[in-house]
């Protein structure tokens, strides 16, 4: 007599998996073709006025309708995915590239930098991000390029505090004491040895970080803190709609969509590449 | 046993409050020109400037600056602010009671949400209703607080009009329905954070030996989810719920601003608007210190849940 | 099989257990037979893989899906796979108890040994709560933990090795089960805390009357402990017989080659010998015997089917059909 309970497959699993990595493949993939070529995609200019079709309800003609201007909706979305990409890779690389360098540093050699760094990270970390963002932001006041500089003063510490664990572990590894009694110098040990394996888990951390940094990024442009009108980005767009929402929802709604989508695809392709990490080792 | 261990914390935690007031003290002192028309403002007159320079010493080396700040900040004195003309203090104090509730209010909801959503995806892992909580709060993730709430308010105060259209009043029971829509925001935008880890966090704990060492008890399922997994769960889970508060505060700033909520959010939006530069250091410096304390709660409560925390 | 004429207390007749995985069917038992007699402690021995553990755990229906078992285990005349929840809840615990290899993860780490204890005594007894906290530091009393009463309070992270895994065992046997299974209860453990913890096994099968199956790889604690034997290779009972006769005598070649590999220090400066090869992958089993491709008796036949386990002298099985010669070579 047999005791058991619904097997289920690995297989099917397996098959899920790779769904979500293509769906998130696309999605991104259309945000860097309406990115790079937003002239193609848009039906008409984003920032035209067509007094006769004043906040149009979506149509055959506007498909995501048209604002209180008469712009076209879904042209100013398409052409706002530009600004999000931005927004999303200006607010990582910095800290990416800088973090994961410090981060490694420090996992190397440790000692009272590592004293430090830990100080450092303990403020950073329990910290609301949002508000130290927004604080710089008002000294430095609103904008864009001054929202980059106070996300990534801030965001470095991350990919600084991974780096510096995956390091750590490498550092301990067989193949790391096999360069050292080659008598390779420390930089090439931690360049060219040990950072690229402790890579892939930084790579997925920044998947998931731009879509942070849209969240973000598109929250202080609804307050006005971060793109400045007449700036078509997402969350801009979606703080013009806003006393609209009964009488023309479209226009802060399609906006939004487009914010989860992006993110969705972030969030898909990052999950993707860690499940990917994990099979082969 | 926990007495010494908060002690040991609130001593680690002292550092972290002298960085606090180091990064407040520097921001203002970031900007262009001197602190002096910063903190008065354009208008400010040369008795101003006098008067100004005595209680903060600015005419003084910026370390001894630093000293005037920190004996300020023990007086309890954090400036006045320039356009609403109160001392900053009592500013704060009148609007951080509403951010706190509307804080907990939503903390609250957060958890009755992820928990048991959690819980159910763990219990039935890739089966179909694993899939579809994971996918709605995928989704979750990726929308941000201010489409959330705008949404919401949409339909469910502006719609159906089930709920006040934002705004606050006085007395607790009606503080808290002014407060649901944006604490129901914030709490499904914060389950959206909790629920991954939970659920992993509980999928670990119903494969742990000792799960199937109390089955092996012959203990009912009920006990041993009560009592075994429960518990250890919920360590895991008061551990993520401390870590996300800045995620929590963060969203209130945002949700403040939607829902016109008199609080302290609101208040460092505007400030910022208004360029109202002492006011913006108070709030920092108020809310990092808030936020540290918070923290230190959700330490004492899963020391209090983990007997093997207070020993190290 | 005929065994002394005595009433089996339990006996497993043709278990099965796979589990599906991304890379197939993983057969982890693959039909095993054998029984246990009351007050008899029978060892189950093998190396790493060959699904001894499986075995235990599946006589308790602990194995979770993906996990799929077939087979029968029959316990007092009644068959645990067919029983509905609530009578294997009896049993759990209350008959038949299990103690695991590694008692820190065993023991929930946020309650008291006491509570631990004490739900047991709960489930399976009338005692009321001053009859079960009584029992408790009995119980604490009786695997000789000092102070019994005092550590009731105590979390099993401030116990030492050797005392988690006697809290492990009290509270496995709060409530007097029949028979423990004892999954390599003593690997985790240093040496001289292992000879205690079999020694304080042996006390408590006297003194509550208990038969116990014991799991484990090594060999020494058979033969200080264990009346019977059953050996495990890949999945299937190659051998079982009374360890006495299976040590001086064995008769499949795999046993041979086990017994053969203990290092001997009464000799002088011998070769270590060890079986070559591997294990078969647990995913691709051979067609004849699982044990052929490493065998140096092996011949033609032994790789056409499996052979089957049956009696080559009384009391003794083998499941090879060459035993004849591997009894000739080992004496």
């Amino acid at each position: 007599m047999s005791v058991t309970l619904a097997t289920p497959s690995f297989l099917r699993a397996g098959g899920r998996r790779r769904l979500s990595l293509g769906i998130g493949t696309v999605l991104l993939a259309a945000l860097m073709l309406f990115s790079l070529f937003p002239g193609f995609f848009a039906p008409y200019d984003p920032i035209a006025f067509d007094y006769q079709h004043l906040s149009a309800p979506p149509s055959l003609a506007h498909w995501f309708g048209t604002d209180n201007f008469g712009r076209d909706m879904l042209s100013r979305v398409i052409w706002a995915s530009r600004v999000d990409l931005e927004i999303a890779l200006f607010c990582t690389l910095f800290p990416l590239i800088f973090g994961t360098i410090v981060g490694a540093l420090i996992g190397f050699y440790g000692g009272w930098l590592d004293a430090v760094f830990g100080r450092l990270v303990d403020l950073v970390v329990t910290f609301p991000f949002l508000v130290i963002v927004i604080a710089i932001v008002a000294v430095l006041g609103p904008g864009l390029i001054n929202m980059y500089i106070a996300v990534s003063a801030v965001g470095w510490v991350f990919y600084a505090k991974l780096m510096r664990a995956d390091i750590q572990v490498q550092k301990h590894s067989d193949y790391a004491a096999a360069a050292r009694v080659l008598g390779y110098d420390s930089a090439r040990i931690i360049f060219r040895h040990l950072l690229p394996n402790a890579i892939t888990p930084i790579i997925v951390y920044w998947m998931t970080d731009m879509a942070l940094a849209l969240l973000l990024g598109s929250s202080l442009g609804y307050l006005g803190l971060g793109a400045q009108p007449p700036t078509a980005e997402w969350g801009v767009i979606i703080a013009d709609g806003k006393n609209f929402m009964s009488t023309a929802w479209w226009i802060s709604g399609f906006p939004g969509i487009a914010i989860v989508l992006a993110g969705v695809g972030f969030s898909l392709v990052g999950d993707g590449i860690a499940d990917l990490f994990r099979k082969r080792s | 046993m926990n007495l010494n261990y908060l002690v040991v914390r609130l001593v680690q935690i002292l550092p972290t409050f002298l960085l606090i007031m180091v990064v407040a003290f520097v921001l203002v002192r970031l900007l262009p020109g001197d602190p002096s028309s910063a903190i008065l403002g354009l208008k400010a007159t040369d008795a101003d400037v006098l008067r100004l320079n005595a209680q903060y010493g600015l005419d003084k080396p910026i370390l001894v600056q630093f000293l005037f700040f920190l004996r300020n900040f023990f007086q309890g004195n954090l400036g006045d602010s320039i356009i609403l003309k109160v001392p900053v203090t009592s500013l704060i104090l009148q609007r951080l009671p509403v951010t706190l509730l509307l804080s907990a209010f939503a903390g609250l909801l957060s958890l009755l949400l992820a928990v048991p959503l959690a819980f159910l995806a763990a219990l039935n892992r890739d089966a179909r209703t694993d899939t579809v909580i994971r996918v709605l709060f995928q989704i979750g993730l990726s929308m941000p607080v201010f489409y959330l709430g705008l949404v919401l308010l949409r339909f469910f105060a502006v719609g159906l009009r089930w709920f006040p259209v934002g705004g606050f009043s006085d007395n607790l029971g009606s503080d808290l329905y002014h407060l649901f829509l944006p604490a129901l925001t914030l709490a499904l935008s914060l389950s959206a954070v909790l629920m991954r880890n939970l659920r992993n966090g509980i999928i670990e704990v119903l494969n742990a030996d000792y799960v199937d060492f109390a089955r092996a008890k012959g203990l009912r399922s009920r006990l041993v989810l009560g009592r075994h997994v429960l518990r250890n769960a919920l360590i895991s889970t008061v551990a993520l719920f401390g870590l996300n508060i800045g995620t929590l505060i963060g969203g209130a700033v945002i949700t403040e601003s939607v829902f016109a909520i008199p609080g302290v959010g609101r208040l460092m939006i505007e400030s910022i608007y208004g360029r109202d530069y002492p006011v913006i250091q108070g709030l920092t410096l108020a809310l990092a210190i808030l936020v540290s304390l918070v923290f230190l709660a959700t330490d004492m409560v899963q020391a209090s849940l983990d007997p093997r925390i207070a020993q190290r | 099989m005929t065994s002394t004429a005595r009433d089996p207390l339990l006996s497993v007749e043709d278990l099965r257990v796979s589990f599906g995985t991304a890379h197939g069917q993983l057969i982890a038992v693959d039909g095993v037979d054998f029984e246990v007699g009351p007050g008899e402690v029978l060892g189950i021995a093998g190396e790493s893989g060959s699904g001894k553990s499986v075995t235990l755990r599946s006589i308790l229906r602990l194995v979770r899906p993906p996990g799929h078992v077939s087979g029968k285990v029959i316990w007092r005349g009644r068959d645990l796979m067919t029983l509905s929840e609530p009578e294997l809840r009896r049993v759990r615990g209350g008959e038949i108890a299990v103690i695991f290899q590694e008692p820190m993860t065993a023991l929930n780490p946020v309650l008291t040994v006491g509570t631990q204890i004490r739900e047991n005594l709960k489930e399976h007894t009338t005692l009321d709560a001053a009859g079960r906290q009584a029992r408790a530091v009995e119980l604490m009393d009786q695997v000789g933990i000092p102070a019994g009463k005092t550590r009731l309070e105590d979390y099993p992270h401030q116990f030492s090795g050797g005392m988690r895994q006697r809290a492990m065992i009290a509270i496995a046997l709060a409530s007097n089960p029949s028979l423990l299974l004892a999954d390599e209860p003593t690997t985790a453990l240093d040496v001289t805390i292992q000879d205690q913890i079999l020694k304080l096994i042996l006390r408590l099968r006297q003194e509550l009357n208990m038969s116990v199956i014991l799991v484990t790889h090594d060999l020494g604690v058979i033969a200080q402990t264990c009346d019977r034997l059953a050996v495990m290779y890949a999945g299937r009972v190659v051998e079982t017989g009374r360890v006495a006769a299976l040590f001086r005598q064995p008769r499949h070649a795999y046993t041979l080659g086990l017994l053969n590999s203990v290092p001997r220090a009464d000799l002088v400066r011998q070769p270590l010998a060890s079986i070559p090869g591997q294990p078969p992958s647990p995913t691709t089993m051979p067609p004849g015997c699982p044990f052929a491709p490493r065998c140096r008796f092996k011949v033609g036949p032994c790789d056409d089917a499996v052979p089957p386990l049956v009696e080559v002298a009384p009391d003794h099985r083998s499941a090879c059909i060459r035993h004849q010669d591997v009894a000739g070579a080992g004496a």
